[in-house]
């Protein structure tokens, strides 16, 4: 008997300790994968800083200013890298999807939220989330053959003629109708299904009581939506725009195959342009020489840093928003 | 102290999963290189069985070549012993143009039937990836549409060799609604691509197409968006043809194009030109012999307008003067019949820095047959083979490796 009991408590301590021992396992492990997100970000930042020292050294700070992007050299001039026509093409194909998705996915997610039939709820969440599950490729393939031949003949054209005529930044002339304006409708697409469904996402977990009690004090339903639930929820859903902002900034495929991969600076919006990411896709494989890769390097170690300031951007603007009672009015 | 015998299960099973993460991790982090070995390796491991996918290749290739290689006189009357790649065991890796793959790859496949133990893979990344694994010696050979530059060789890769293997042109294709027989001086595409002819009714291109009735169109100018060696070969002949382009614009993989639209690749380069009325784009022969489209003739260095085609590509080799490197642009070329924008795909293999025999053997036999019973398949695929003057010339190039100063290979020049 008292040895029995001797062995069950030995059992049961050493069960004890061994299972703490596996909480220090797993705690090691998960501590791990959390170590590994930061050494990546800081490999990735390491590796092209490092592969872009030459150009760094050779054009300093005014690669970022830098308007000529010539990668050969000729008889009469050197190789010149400068990054500009890439950051304003990525910034603006990423703001035109942004401007477009914002409202438009936001509009979405509270329908799909607060205003939807149940019966209608599942198979229109589905196909939100479908479109989110689609490869870029097929964006851009889709953007190529069907959508970018009717914008040219049913926007551009028209607007260039028109509008375009007063405005510069929609002037033609679009002969393609590739540029940063099909781009960027194309990307918002593409980023319409994140903004949606985290706008879905945050409404959902609103207390009722927000609602209950702008009900109960003889609110419509748009002022339910627009003064109790929609502040109270804001900070999850400026952090949805900003998810699909970063991934209008990074988009490659669709913006390689939609932008027009030119160079040349241009007022107009139809006009063709290059981002970076699709800029390194496009010519990092054959590149010309060293310096040409060194640039195209330092090229991605400036989206890398636009994007980490969009983060920062955010993480502040959350924060900011986030201060004060959490259903106060916008 | 603590018995490690028996864990409970589940952090038993966790650190199962924990450990060879850590493991690789481990592996991964330092030395890129020791790591970065066997990581290509096996993406070379993959890309050997792909060609197995294609099995129309083998049966139409192999009958083909039987007289092309047994029945090839020689200005030597004395018989020629009959040239059979060795027995060898070796595995070579190559890496590069994108251009030759489709070929390279048939190649493979066959020349397993006839060596089972060489085992040779080449991964098509693009020449400026290509020439870079080589002199990295990522690679045991490269593939390459443009020949290494002469600063780059001296500097980096003083042993490489040049071997041309087929060669390739590069079209202009064009859509205008109704017409499909337009043909170009260098001076009226040199001017189109810099932005100084800009309607299709211009006076220098209705001087080259007499009575062809030319719209009113603007011309919309397309050109690939990725570095490739089609841009290279173009811009090449360009800069050749125009002493504006030479100065303004240069000649590369990629180049700053004074005017129009780029597009990835030549399907998209095609599919641009498709879509878009008056829009005139470049794109590989065999692209644009495949798909039918346009491809328009141009006045070569005679004043004769050539049109595109395997045979006037092949003339493009003939009546040069090849410097001993044989690393030369064919585009303009003098023959009377040649095809002037075209240009010569090459292997690099490296003259004497192999170290393993056996796979500089296997290496220069695999060449060797390319050049002899490979060049068959070549037509067949759509590329044009070389012609004789130069696939003597490249033959000889094998001669010139060497191993720990010995030569490794002499078959025949046939």
């Amino acid at each position: 008997m008292a040895q029995s009991e001797a062995l069950n408590t030995g059992f049961w301590r050493r069960l004890s300790r061994r299972t703490q021992h596996g909480d220090g396992l797993f705690y090691l492990g998960t501590l791990l994968f959390a170590l590994v997100v930061i050494g990546m970000v800081a490999a990735i930042g390491l590796v092209t800083f490092n592969g872009s020292a030459l150009a760094r050294s050779e054009f300093g700070l005014s690669f970022l200013t830098g308007r000529e992007w010539k990668p050969v050299d000729t008889d009469v001039r050197p190789a010149t890298f400068g990054a500009w026509p890439a950051v304003y093409g990525t910034l603006v194909s990423a703001a035109i999807a942004v401007l477009l998705a914002a409202p438009i996915g936001i509009g979405i997610g509270i329908f799909l939220s607060e205003l939807c039939p149940r019966w209608l709820r599942t198979p229109l969440s589905f196909t939100v989330e479908l479109l989110a599950a689609i490869p870029s490729v097929i964006y851009g393939l889709w953007g190529v053959a069907v959508f970018a031949p009717v914008f040219r003949d049913a926007v551009a054209k028209p607007v260039s003629r028109s509008l375009g005529q007063v405005i510069p930044a929609l002037a033609g002339p679009v002969a393609v109708g590739r540029g940063m304006m099909v781009a960027g409708v194309v990307l918002a697409i593409m980023i319409l299904p994140t903004i949606a469904a985290i706008t879905r996402d945050v409404l959902a977990v609103v207390p009722n009581t927000q609602r209950e009690v702008m009900l109960a004090l003889g609110a419509t339903r748009w002022e339910v939506i627009w003064q109790s639930v929609l502040p109270y929820a804001r900070a999850g859903v400026i952090g949805g725009v900003m998810l699909g902002l970063g991934r209008a900034l990074g988009e490659t495929m669709a913006a390689t195959m939609l932008i027009g991969n030119s160079q040349r600076l241009s007022s107009s919006l139809f006009a063709p342009g290059v981002t970076a990411a699709s800029l390194v896709a496009s010519e990092l494989t054959n590149a010309n020489s060293p310096l040409h890769e060194s640039a195209l390097i330092e090229v991605a170690l400036v989206l890398f840093g636009i994007t980490l300031m969009l983060n920062l951007f955010a993480r502040l603007l959350v924060w900011q928003v986030s201060r004060g009672p959490a259903g106060a009015r916008i | 102290m603590r018995p490690p015998a028996h864990r409970s299960r589940f952090p038993w099973l966790f650190s199962l999963i924990v450990l060879p993460l850590i493991v690789l991790s481990l592996a991964l982090l330092p030395g890129g290189a020791a790591a970065s070995e066997p990581a290509t390796a096996d993406l070379a491991a993959t890309a050997t069985p792909k060609p197995t996918a294609k099995p129309t290749v083998r049966p139409t290739v192999r009958p083909a070549l039987k007289p092309k290689t047994t029945i090839k006189p020689t200005a030597t009357a004395t018989p020629i012993p009959p040239w059979a790649p060795r027995q060898l065991s070796a595995t070579l890796k190559g890496s590069g143009a994108s251009f030759p793959n489709v070929l390279y790859q048939a190649w493979i496949q066959v020349y397993k039937l006839t060596v089972p133990n060489v085992a040779i893979s080449y991964q098509s990344v693009g020449s400026g990836q290509g020439i870079s694994d080589f002199i990295k010696y990522l690679t045991d050979f490269g593939g390459t549409d443009a020949a290494i530059a002469e600063a780059r060789v001296k500097t980096e890769a003083p042993d490489a060799l040049h071997i041309p293997m087929v060669m390739g042109a590069v079209v202009a294709t064009y859509n205008l609604p109704g017409i499909s027989n337009l043909r170009f001086s260098p001076a009226t595409l040199a001017n189109i691509y810099l932005g100084n002819i800009t309607r299709w009714d211009h006076p220098a291109i209705a001087a080259d197409n007499p009575g062809v009735k030319l719209p009113d169109t603007d011309i919309t100018v397309v050109y690939r968006s990725d570095g490739s060696g089609t841009t290279s070969i173009w811009t090449d002949y360009l800069a050749k043809i125009s002493t504006d382009w030479k100065t303004s614009v240069g000649s590369g993989t990629t180049v700053s194009w004074p005017v129009g639209i780029g597009a990835p690749g030549n399907a998209g380069v095609a599919g641009t030109v498709k879509q878009t009325e008056g829009a005139i784009g470049y794109v590989e022969l065999i692209y644009a012999l495949a798909n039918k489209l346009p491809a328009a003739p141009v006045k070569n260095s005679s004043g004769n307008f050539i049109t595109p085609s395997l045979s006037s590509v092949s003339d493009a080799a003939n009546g040069v003067t090849y410097p001993a490197s044989l690393a030369v642009s064919l585009t303009n070329a003098p023959a009377a019949t040649a095809y002037p924008i075209a240009g010569f795909t090459y292997i690099l293999v490296r003259a004497n820095t192999y170290t393993d025999a056996d796979k500089a053997k296997a290496l220069a036999d695999f060449i060797y047959w390319g050049l002899t019973e490979g060049q068959g398949a070549s037509v067949r695929l759509g590329y044009a083979p070389l012609p004789t003057e130069a696939r003597y010339l490249a033959m000889k190039q094998l001669y010139k490796i060497s191993v720990k100063g010995q030569q490794i290979f002499s078959g025949p020049v046939k």
